[in-house]
């Protein structure tokens, strides 16, 4: 055991991937010498010559050779510097990493990882603060993993180099080193697909996943003593652990579901659906959603009032207790 | 039979040398009063820059891209272009947008997060900076497509950096300009790195000037760090324009500074490098030529920082001043009339 940060527990599992599995290539702006923008790839071109590459600033190349070398058989791990710009590789990943194995009717697949930071909360640039993974999620034929804590970066890592399809790997920013945790040296992996029960409770499910999670159980804290709070980090959000979230909500009736990203279509919107097709006589209460707002997300200046806070999930939470 | 169909060749443009001295039969139509006012804007466009650095520091700005050692490339070209050309700039050209009339407190403003600092004045022909890298100009080739059929008189000037000139819409935008004929103009400012990045590792191409042949354009290179040059180029470019031939500069520079304010240079490249370069540095270049010429003394160069400092002191006060802006600010401009 090792206390370590975000960036740390995911370069830990880079690492230990890589030497296992030599058919794992690192590529992207800034990857190598200088070990990516948010140093999650430091160290890596010195262990691994010749398998880490500093490519051209240009995404769509990023993202499509990376198809092209799936394909032929290695394992790229890209990364994409920042949420923004993946979407310059959005036709890639879309219409063909997405696709290939449908296309060829399985003869070629494409299992590659491509990694991006995601979300606000770091006073930065335009197009640095987005949370967009919902255009991912809505498209068939890749995965989409967030992580929330530094163990479950680096199993839920060492997973998505192991799995057989594309997988979007976001990190969300502003826990990069935001907190510590004791992550196990030896290699371990969370299987994708299988939301992280955070803590129980008996009152209400509250659903969330990446940076969120923690403004979650602020929330709880504020409502300790008054509130049986469950939590529930979706961890994968493509698939989805539909499971989990209908087991809880069938023991407490009602729900909150917090996120970052835009309200219209976010995550909660699916989730929401799914409890009514498959618990709607246990709720006790309508759904409450915390999200961010349907607009461009503000620069630093404003940005505190775009993002979804403690308080706002806490009155969420009393607002279905109060129903 | 294998026969020879086409040929190119790129050239470089040199004017003014590290010593101060120019090529006469290059220098383009100058008086000596527009040449001090170059040199003024280079000031404060150094003053501004190592300012907004400082700020950043100090936790009274944002993340920042800074010019030092661009300013001749920057000015040079914002220079040239007249009161009815646009520009459609990077996020490392803030001294060509303030010479084009955006306001010095707007413009810490936008770097300091305030989404208000990011619109132009009504007047002033500047588009908000762009932070995707290589994007805008695609913007600037639709624009100035649109000046064309619309029979105006100006045109348009974009720049980027040479790792934009890896991507696709880089590359388009060239395609689209030569086919269209958009009076437009591509001003790579070649600093050398993209990040970590090299421009040898960039691309395997020997110029980036030459990114324009394949379009059917014309490139050409210019010493970046040689005010006379980039403005002759930037010059040649607008008639060039005006009768429907964009160009492609590229302006061989370096940046001096980090990366942004961000980053790391000595991660990935060397201190000796750096100071090779700082010996080519453009504006002492200028302050030689016009010591030459008698036009420039000590006494005047004090005189002349001063005046920027207090320009840019001024403009920081009064960046410092504005109140922040209310939360309806968030919802008014996302669509016509806002949303909820
Ligand atoms: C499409 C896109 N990809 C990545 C980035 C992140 N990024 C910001 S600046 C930069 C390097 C740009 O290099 P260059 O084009 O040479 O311009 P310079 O910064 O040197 O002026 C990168 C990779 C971005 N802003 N946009």
């Amino acid at each position: 055991m090792t206390v370590l940060n975000m960036v740390e527990a995911i370069n830990l599992a880079l690492k230990q991937e890589m030497k296992k599995n030599k058919e794992i290539i690192i590529l992207g702006e800034d990857v190598g010498i200088d070990g990516g923008v948010f140093r999650v790839t430091e160290g890596l071109l010195k262990l691994y010559p010749g398998r880490v590459f500093d490519t051209p600033l240009a995404e769509s190349a990023i993202v499509g050779t990376s198809i092209g070398l799936a394909c032929a058989g290695f394992k790229p791990v890209a990364e994409i510097q920042f949420e923004g710009f993946m979407l310059c590789a959005f036709d890639q990943i879309v219409n063909h990493a997405a696709r290939i194995r449908n296309r060829s009717r399985g003869r070629f697949t494409c299992p590659m990882v491509i990694r991006s930071p995601i979300g606000g909360g770091i006073k930065a640039l335009e197009h640095h603060s987005d949370s967009p993974e919902t255009y991912y999620i809505h498209t068939p034929g890749i995965k989409v993993v967030i992580p929330s804590t530094p163990y479950d970066a680096k199993g839920l890592m060492i997973s998505a180099m192991r799995d057989p399809d594309p997988v979007i790997f976001f990190e969300p920013k502003r826990l990069y080193r935001a907190i510590k945790q004791e992550v196990p040296d030896k290699e371990y992996n969370i299987p994708l697909g299988k939301a992280r029960m955070v803590q129980e409770g008996t009152d209400v499910t509250v659903i969330s996943y990446g940076a969120t999670v923690r403004e979650c159980e602020q929330a709880a804290e504020l409502l300790k003593g008054h509130v049986s709070i469950e939590i529930i980090d979706l961890r994968t959000l493509s698939p989805l652990d539909t499971e989990t979230i209908i087991k809880s909500v069938k023991k407490t009736g009602r729900v909150v579901i917090a996120h970052e990203a835009q309200r219209t279509l976010g995550m909660a919107a699916e989730i929401a659906t799914r409890i009514q097709e498959q618990a709607l006589l246990y709720l006790k209460a309508p759904i409450e959603r915390v999200t961010g707002y349907d607009i461009i997300v503000p620069l630093p200046k404003l940005e505190d009032y775009y993002f979804v806070d403690e308080k706002r999930i806490a009155e969420a939470i009393e607002k279905v207790m109060n129903f | 039979m294998i026969k020879k169909i086409q040929s190119f060749t790129i050239e470089r443009i040199e004017i003014l040398n590290e010593k101060g001295e120019v090529d006469k039969k290059l220098f383009p139509k100058l008086s000596d009063k527009q040449v001090l006012e170059i040199y003024r804007w280079m000031c404060i466009t150094r003053i501004f820059d190592a300012k907004a650095v400082n700020l950043q520091r100090t936790g009274r700005l944002g993340t920042y891209a800074s010019m030092l050692g661009q300013e001749a490339t920057i000015i040079g070209s914002a220079y040239a272009l007249r009161k009815q050309d646009w520009l459609f700039p990077s996020f490392r050209y803030s001294g060509g947008m303030l010479l084009r009339g955006i306001p010095m407190d707007k413009l810490y403003s936008y770097w300091g997060g305030d989404e208000r600092g990011a619109k132009p004045p009504e007047n002033v022909n500047v588009f908000p900076l762009c932070i995707t890298v290589g994007e805008q100009p695609l913007h600037a080739t639709g624009f100035a497509w649109g000046l064309k059929l619309k029979k105006q008189n100006a045109v348009v000037l974009t720049d980027f950096g040479d790792g934009a000139t890896s991507t696709g819409d880089l590359n388009e935008a060239l395609n689209f300009a030569g086919v269209f004929q958009a009076p437009v103009i591509f001003l790579c400012q070649n600093n050398q790195y993209a990040i970590s990045l090299p421009v040898r590792k960039q691309t395997a191409a020997k110029t980036l000037a030459q990114k324009a042949i394949a379009a059917g354009i014309k490139g050409v290179q210019v010493d970046g760090n040689d005010i006379f040059a980039v403005y002759k180029a930037t010059q040649d470019a607008i008639a060039d324009a005006l009768k429907g031939r964009p160009t492609f500069i590229e302006a061989y520079t370096y940046r001096i500074s980090d990366h942004t304010t961000s980053d790391d240079a000595a991660k990935y490249r060397n201190e000796k490098e750096v100071k090779e370069w700082q010996k080519k540095d453009p504006l002492q270049r200028v302050k030689i030529y016009l010591e030459k010429k008698k036009l420039w003394n000590e006494k005047k160069e004090t005189e002349l920082q001063k005046e920027c400092e207090a320009i840019v002191d001024k403009a920081v006060k009064s960046y410092e001043a504005i109140p922040r802006a209310p939360r309806e600010d968030i919802f008014k401009y996302t669509i016509a009339g806002g949303v909820a």
